[in-house]
């Protein structure tokens, strides 16, 4: 008998329950998708530092998982409670038929767990449907080759959404029991004739609280860009950040009393047909949703920073290779240590003596002669010394630079390079060669940071005495350029100066940069692979060199940029379902509500397609002013991932706002438009 | 006189052939430009299901209600929603006013979906506001207006239009005695000085005094019909409580 009053409950509130109900399949699906992704790349013919990268991720989007369930857990417990209340009068009439209250438990315990057994089944078939599209995307992202299709089936990601979702349903049951053991016959019985009273917000305190919130936002705007540089500890971040979160609180109370003000006093467009019902409608729901509204603003923020930035370190991160390491391999090795120095670090005297051989030297005795595995080899050297530090390059424009960038270290010594040295390595890499007279300096440098710094610096012409020699700047700002392969701009400076001003007490450090001879892929993989296996060789523990590779570099950025693309999109897609899911609730259960006041409309005559147009700007005001703040914060928070990561170009920008675009219109527009054609079917007239 | 409306021989079946029932059986009767004209009779004699065919809520199963001389049992979809729209006004048992809106805001309502221009509206609706006596609740909101108040206000909306017709379910259904009094008397003005044509349905005979003329229905068909002429309302009053008497059933509760 209870298990039919449960069905039946369930059929008869379908539409309240769809959305709910939808989101629940959503979630799991997605759960599913992305635990499954490790059981997917299993099968992946790739490269074991590859591997190691998706072992990673795998590990990480597992712990994410976590906190998305934590997420899903307060979805589904806020969505149920929200259907709950819509059905206090239901149970009153139970209750009043001398049901008890562990019945009606009862009865809401199967409810769950009905909806809870459809939604993981229909979920679960979905999900293990999309993570075959997934499987296609997952080779993709790491370039591994998808020779054969095979339909993969992940039980563990399986059992672990089971488990997951199965202890989430759990507390809603919990949570629905103490609900109805707390909740009074009286006030089920009213619950439905609760007084509508209108509080009209004084509004003048509405306009001083907005101007407030909007100048307290402001100045979090201001912190998390141009005055970036005053966040000095790290702690610094949530000054911005609660600041943000505050006023976006009492920007919502505030406009919620004003917007109704305002276009009150247009009397022409507040008189326009259907306006005037519309805009009270939105005022007497905004006062009650402020609090939501917000966190749906914030969630859609949080989306739409950490969907862009993702997908822009990916695309930047492979769109630099090519400039950044334009050659296969460069090994360098720290030269010419002394005694001291070894005997501070603990430098082993063998590597010490290692540490006056040449890097083809040092390699000649692990058998590995750099003759026959590479072309164009260009061997560079740098200088430094401790008299010679970031400081003593800004001149007078010390304490101006200290004032304005305090965090940085400014007694590090500087890298020193002749110039022709580094012109060796300019031709090399195809950049531009300089000339500099006999007493003349110059910084190359690409990390913008650093520029900044420099310039500021080279801005008043400073002389500067490089190992007893007093040099004046060539450039009034740096020129771009590196020496060292990378996958990102972060050439913090070098100092290059005329041949004569080094000698060889203050050799530092040498760079051997070079292509391998092979003409194709898989040749050169060989020789990395040659040069990876002089790490076994007997004697590799008596020399000591670092070496990166084109390879490496590039399989580790592929490797990360897919990383954080794919715990983007995790994260990015769930906030966007939640946030929406809690929208499309909350405008249902008001359609529900306003079921009456739309019948009566149509009692003294409106036309259908105006109630309809109604219907749709208040549902579509609704979606969009979260949303518009939402992205009005997010210019400014992709701005700050982008001060923080520094990596991307405006092109790559642009490429990942689009795509956030696509994913914000497809869920949230989605949701959106299954309120409206839901509204629609719920008010309608039988 | 000219004639607004006129109901031919109209019939309403609901139920299945199993089980059929005549809510509406065989009614004709018309009503002229300026008259106030009560419907009386008890519950589930079919009265509200005549209003509801008159205000095209419901359709009739056969016959014809023709309104300023158009049949509108033919009308479909929005020529529905126009005509209730430009032609009739609605007054309620439970007021149907919208709790989010402030009087004004309501009676403006009704202007407002006939795209009425702004510059117009204040000067009605102060017209109207003042007859009808309720300027002092234009600012407010239902939930703080008397019962009288709302209906006053709901009258107000229904009339501002200038619809050929009013049509009023149970206006006082919700009224105590002192607010129905004040509402009728409203109605009566409205009737007698801005020449509305209202058509109320009431099963109180006290309310049904104030009209120029009484039908009594009963299980689907006229059964009686008063005229007042030149009788004071009293002995219209009496004259209708002795139909009533006869009458018999619920209509006796109504005393």
């Amino acid at each position: 008998m209870l298990f039919k009053l449960s069905l039946k409950n369930i059929k008869k509130s379908f539409k309240d329950y769809a959305i709910y109900f939808f989101t629940l399949i959503l979630g799991v699906a997605i759960f599913y998708v992305f635990n499954a992704i490790g059981s997917q790349t299993v099968l992946l013919n790739v490269t074991s530092s590859t591997r190691e990268i998706i072992d990673l991720m795998v590990n990480m989007l597992s712990g994410v998982s976590v906190f998305v369930s934590f997420i899903l857990g307060f979805l589904i417990i806020y969505a149920s409670r929200f259907l709950m209340k819509r059905r206090n009068k239901e149970f009153g009439i139970y209750l009043t038929l001398g049901m008890s209250k562990g019945k009606i438990s009862k009865i809401l315990l199967l409810e769950t767990f009905i909806i809870g057994i459809i939604s993981l089944v229909i979920g679960l078939v979905v999900g293990v449907g999309a993570s075959q599209l997934m499987s296609v995307l997952v080779a993709n992202s790491f370039e591994a080759d998808l020779t054969q299709f095979t339909f993969v089936f992940s039980s563990s990601a399986m059992i672990k959404t089971i488990i997951y979702f199965g202890i989430m349903y759990l507390l809603v049951m919990i949570f629905n029991v103490i609900n109805v053991g707390r909740c009074k016959l009286i006030d089920l019985i009213y619950a439905n004739k609760k007084n509508e009273e209108v509080k009209m917000k004084n509004p003048i305190v509405c306009i001083l609280v907005f101007i407030i919130s909007a100048c307290a936002l402001g100045y979090a705007y201001y912190l998390v860009t141009a005055g970036v540089e005053t966040l000095v500890d790290t702690t610094d971040i949530f000054i911005p950040i609660i600041l943000g979160c505050v006023s976006t609180f009492f920007i919502f109370w505030s406009l919620s009393g004003l917007i109704l003000k305002i276009v009150m006093s247009f009397k022409n467009l507040y008189y326009k047909g259907l306006n005037s019902f519309v805009l009270r409608q939105i005022s007497s729901k905004v006062n009650t949703m402020v609090f939501s509204m917000t966190v749906i603003c914030l969630m859609l923020f949080v989306t739409i920073c950490v969907f862009s930035s993702s997908l822009s370190i990916k695309n930047s991160m492979t769109a630099n290779l090519v400039e950044l390491a334009p050659v296969d391999v460069e090994l360098s090795k720290t030269r010419n240590i002394s005694e001291d120095y070894a005997y501070q670090t603990g430098y082993s005297e063998v590597l010490r003596q290692d540490s006056y051989r040449g890097i083809e030297e040092s390699l000649k005795s692990v058998d590995f002669d750099v003759n026959d595995y590479f072309e164009d080899i260009t061997t560079v050297y740098t200088y430094a010394s401790n008299d010679f530090t970031f400081e003593d390059t800004l001149g007078s424009a010390l304490e101006l630079v200290k004032s304005q960038y305090p965090i940085y270290t400014y007694h590090a010594p500087e890298e020193v390079m002749t110039i022709s040295d580094y012109n060796k390595v300019a031709r090399l890499y195809g950049n531009t060669e300089y000339t500099l007279a006999d007493d003349e300096y110059m910084i190359i440098a690409d990390f913008e940071n650093s520029i900044e710094m420099r310039n500021v610096a080279l801005k008043t012409h400073p002389s500067i005495t490089v190992f007893g020699v007093t040099l004046n700047p060539k450039y009034d700002e740096c020129q771009d350029g590196f020496v060292r392969i990378s996958n990102n701009h972060i050439n913090t400076g070098i100092i290059v100066v005329p041949d004569y001003v080094v000698s060889e007490t203050y050799l530092e450090s040498e760079i051997l940069l070079a292509n391998y001879k092979a003409d194709t892929d898989q040749g050169k993989q060989a020789i990395e692979d040659t040069l990876i296996a002089v790490g076994n060789h007997p004697n590799s523990g008596n020399i000591s060199m670092s070496a990166s590779t084109k390879i490496s570099i590039y399989e580790a950025s592929v490797g990360l940029g897919a990383m954080v693309t794919f715990i983007g999109l995790y994260l990015g897609i769930i906030f966007l379902i939640s946030s929406a899911a809690i929208l499309a609730l909350k405008e249902l259960s008001e359609s529900t509500d306003n079921k009456e006041r739309y019948a009566m409309l149509r009692k003294i005559g409106t036309d259908e397609a105006m109630i309809n147009r109604a219907l749709f700007k208040q549902i579509a005001i609704f979606f969009s002013v979260p949303l518009i703040l939402a992205i009005i914060h997010s210019v400014f928070g992709i701005e700050f991932c982008r001060y923080i990561l520094m990596t991307f170009g405006d092109e790559e920008m642009t490429r990942s706002i689009t795509m956030t675009a696509v994913f914000l219109i497809i869920i949230y527009g989605g949701y959106f438009l299954i309120t409206y054609y839901c509204s629609k079917n719920i008010i309608k007239d039988k | 006189m000219e004639e607004i409306l006129k109901i031919d021989k109209i019939e309403k079946y609901y139920g299945n052939k199993s089980n059929l029932t005549k809510a509406i059986d065989d009614i004709s009767f018309s009503v002229n430009k300026g008259e106030f004209v009560a419907i009386m009779g008890a519950s589930g004699s079919g009265k509200t299901t005549l209003l509801n065919c008159i205000s095209t809520i419901d359709k009739v199963t056969s016959g014809h209600i023709y309104v300023a001389g158009d049949d509108i049992t033919k009308l479909k979809g929005n020529e529905l929603n126009r005509f209730r729209r430009e032609e009739l006004g609605f007054i309620f048992q439970d007021f149907n006013l919208l709790d989010t809106l402030t009087g004004y805001e309501n009676i403006a309502l009704a202007l407002s979906i006939q795209n009425v221009p702004v510059k117009l509206m204040d000067k009605k609706i102060e017209d109207i506001a003042s007859r009808l006596n309720i300027k002092h609740v234009l600012k407010k909101y239902p939930y703080q207006m008397s019962g009288g108040e709302k209906q006053r206000v709901a009258s107000a909306r229904a009339i501002i239009t200038n619809p050929k017709l009013v049509l009023a379910d149970e206006p006082t259904g919700a009224l105590d005695s002192k607010s129905s009094r004040m509402l009728l008397e409203s109605f009566n003005y409205l009737n007698t000085e801005l020449k509305t044509t209202i058509l109320m349905v009431t099963h109180d005979a006290f309310s049904a005094s104030y009209a120029s003329r009484v039908i009594f229905i009963k299980d689907g068909k006229i059964y009686n019909e008063l005229v007042r002429a030149d009788k004071s309302r009293k002995e219209f009053f009496d004259e209708i409580i002795d139909v009533v008497t006869i009458l018999g059933g619920d209509l006796n509760d109504a005393l």
